[in-house]
């Protein structure tokens, strides 16, 4: 049986290859958005490969806990642990964007084996996720929906339409994570158009807010067992750095949405490996 | 049966096919008291919703129900379904092609009083261009209650365009709607066939009448599936009479019209005219005053077959 501190190990490893795949699909495809990728990798690897109950011969299964992406430029990081956790063949990671791929630019939920729903429009996830959690509990299925956003999407109406409707539906089974990583296209989040104070935005609109280092194992793992005591709607808010594990790419807003060459692809992968633990 | 609005008749129809479906849920964005959804949260609380005034959301919380497996009718007005929330519908509804029902009340200039702000009239324009969108409008109160259960019974999304005020009842019980299929309501002779959707299918059966004193045989086309259109009977009324009106409450551009061109240009290009707003906005007023101000009434379609048959 594992331990705590062997599935602490375990998880910021995972994360660490899924930051390999996540370097090597945007090289190869020579396109797709690194920055958002690598600063949600340790919240997946925890929440695909410790916290979620998913079926990867069965990805339709009814009763499977589900994911949304809603800051769904992310998706090499989400596709890595797809393919890690069994849904489909690593092989299909290196035709990321590519004609007939099953790995969309965007997630197309008809298109990828587990893929919960599709996403790629921001401000759209929250409410999807409402949806969803509202139709299991219809259903008297008791499988969580958990729903990625990313900080600059906060910007958009449609997230407070979602986040006031959860609440007003007490849904337990919704929990959210904020990958705030403080940059969008344009430049720092607090700049461009601030979301601060955003702990109390979420709090008034009736959600148990906590917030947490979210490049922390430890952290995040006590923050979902804290959700789920306190139940749901909660939301983790995560801090974060864009482009986290490559030197030249963190805090780095041009790495938003640019491709690797060959030398800044064999940098980063080098940088990559010497972090194993 | 009495003249009532195909909003109404809706509200009675999904609270019956909640009686006998109970895979179906029912969203609502406020103005359920108006599009008569009403019955149906009473009926059954636990599969009905409001999200409140917020139709980006109620969009995306249907799209997120359904994809658990149910069958979800939003319902709220054409302004705010087919504008407020149109990326909400394709890109979450449309392209995951999943089981949501779009009901929208008040398209159209007989919204009357309410003015532009209220008037759908780019609605099936936005829709139809939409992949894995049908759009479809029923001409009447018995035609919806049909249609209402039509579309639950097909799998995708569906976007229904109802009207906010009492309409002509046109058919009896007997009607029934397939998808893609219009229906032939009068067959007087060879001259000239309107083709109409909706509100206007009421109009062009008084245009008819006044052909037929002027010695003009018409073929009148209720067209309620407007995507898929009924290309078939588009063509073989075109072959017949080689003149088309087309009669719609909505912009001519994107609308009944522009479908009907569509397949006529491509395989059997006859004079077509078009009844509907001329790209304009509309305004407050009396609906059947607002038809004829804005040259939309049964005078103008009749009048407009008349100059049609002329170009032949």
């Amino acid at each position: 049986m594992e331990n705590y501190k062997e599935k602490v190990r375990r998880l910021k490893n995972i994360a660490l290859e899924l930051r390999k795949d996540v370097v090597e699909m945007i090289y190869r495809a020579n396109a797709g958005h690194p920055g958002g990728s690598l600063s949600a990798a340790e919240i997946i690897s925890v929440l695909y490969f410790e916290i979620m109950n998913v079926d990867p011969k069965n990805p339709n299964w009814e009763r499977r806990d589900r994911f949304i992406l809603s800051k769904g430029h992310a998706c090499p990081i989400l596709y890595a642990a797809l393919a890690k956790r069994g849904f489909f063949e690593r092989e299909h990671l290196w035709t990321l964007r590519k004609t007939h791929s099953i790995l969309q630019g965007h997630p197309d939920m008809k298109k990828t084996p587990g893929l919960d729903f599709t996403s790629g429009s921001l401000g759209c996830g929250l409410g999807i996720g409402v949806g969803m959690a509202l139709g299991l509990k219809m259903s008297g299925i008791k499988s969580r929906v958990f729903v990625m956003l990313g900080d600059g999407e906060c910007q958009e109406g449609a997230i407070w339409e979602a986040a006031m409707c959860a609440s007003h539906y007490r849904l337990s089974n919704l929990f959210a994570i904020i990958d705030y990583n403080g940059l969008q296209v344009d430049g720092w989040i607090r700049d461009v158009m601030n979301i601060e104070p955003l702990k109390e935005k979420w709090k008034s609109f009736g959600w148990y807010v906590t917030e947490i280092d979210g490049h922390n194992v430890e952290e995040i793992l006590s923050a979902f067992q804290l959700c789920f005591k306190v139940g749901g709607p909660a939301v983790i808010i995560a801090h974060t750095i864009k482009g986290k594990g490559v030197s030249f790419m963190e805090n780095q807003i041009e790495w938003h949405g640019l491709a690797l060459n060959e030398e800044e692809f064999e940098r980063a992968m080098a940088e990559l490996s010497a972090e194993e633990v | 049966m009495k003249e009532i609005s195909t909003r109404e008749a809706f509200g009675i129809a999904l609270a019956e096919l909640g009686e006998v479906n109970d895979n179906v849920v029912v969203i609502d964005a406020d103005i359920s008291k108006s599009t008569y959804t009403t019955e149906f949260h009473k009926r059954f609380p636990e599969r009905a919703f409001n999200v409140g005034i917020a139709e980006q959301n109620l969009m995306l919380v249907a799209a997120g129900i359904a994809s658990t497996g149910k069958i979800v009718f939003t319902s709220t007005y054409a302004v705010f379904a087919s504008m407020r929330a149109c990326e909400q519908v394709r890109t979450f509804i449309c392209y995951p092609n999943l089981n949501v029902k779009i009901a929208a009340s008040h398209g159209g200039l007989q919204v009357g009083g309410d003015g532009v702000t209220h008037q759908g009239i780019e609605d099936i324009g936005i829709m139809r261009s939409i992949p894995n969108m049908r759009v479809v409008q029923p001409a009447d109160a018995i035609a919806t209650k049909k249609i209402v259960f039509a579309i639950s019974e097909i799998y995708g999304p569906v976007y229904l365009r109802l009207m906010r005020n009492p309409s002509p009842i046109i058919y009896d019980e007997s009607y029934n709607f397939e998808f893609g299929r219009g229906t032939i309501l009068v067959e007087d002779g060879k001259d000239v066939a309107i083709i109409a959707t909706g509100i206007m299918v009421s109009e062009a059966i008084k245009a008819v009448e006044i052909l037929r004193t002027k010695g003009i045989r018409a073929i009148l086309v209720d067209m309620p599936s407007i995507k898929p259109i009924d290309s078939e009977l588009i063509l073989q009324v075109a072959k017949t009479t080689g003149a088309i009106v087309t009669a719609e409450d909505h912009n001519i551009i994107g609308g009944l019209g522009s479908a009907v061109c569509e397949v006529l240009s491509e395989f059997y290009p006859v004079p077509v005219k078009r009844i509907g707003l001329r790209d304009t906005f509309g305004e407050s007023g009396d609906w059947k005053e607002l038809f004829k101000i804005y040259k939309m009434s049964f005078e103008d379609i009749a009048d407009a077959c008349l100059d049609i048959v002329k170009m032949k």
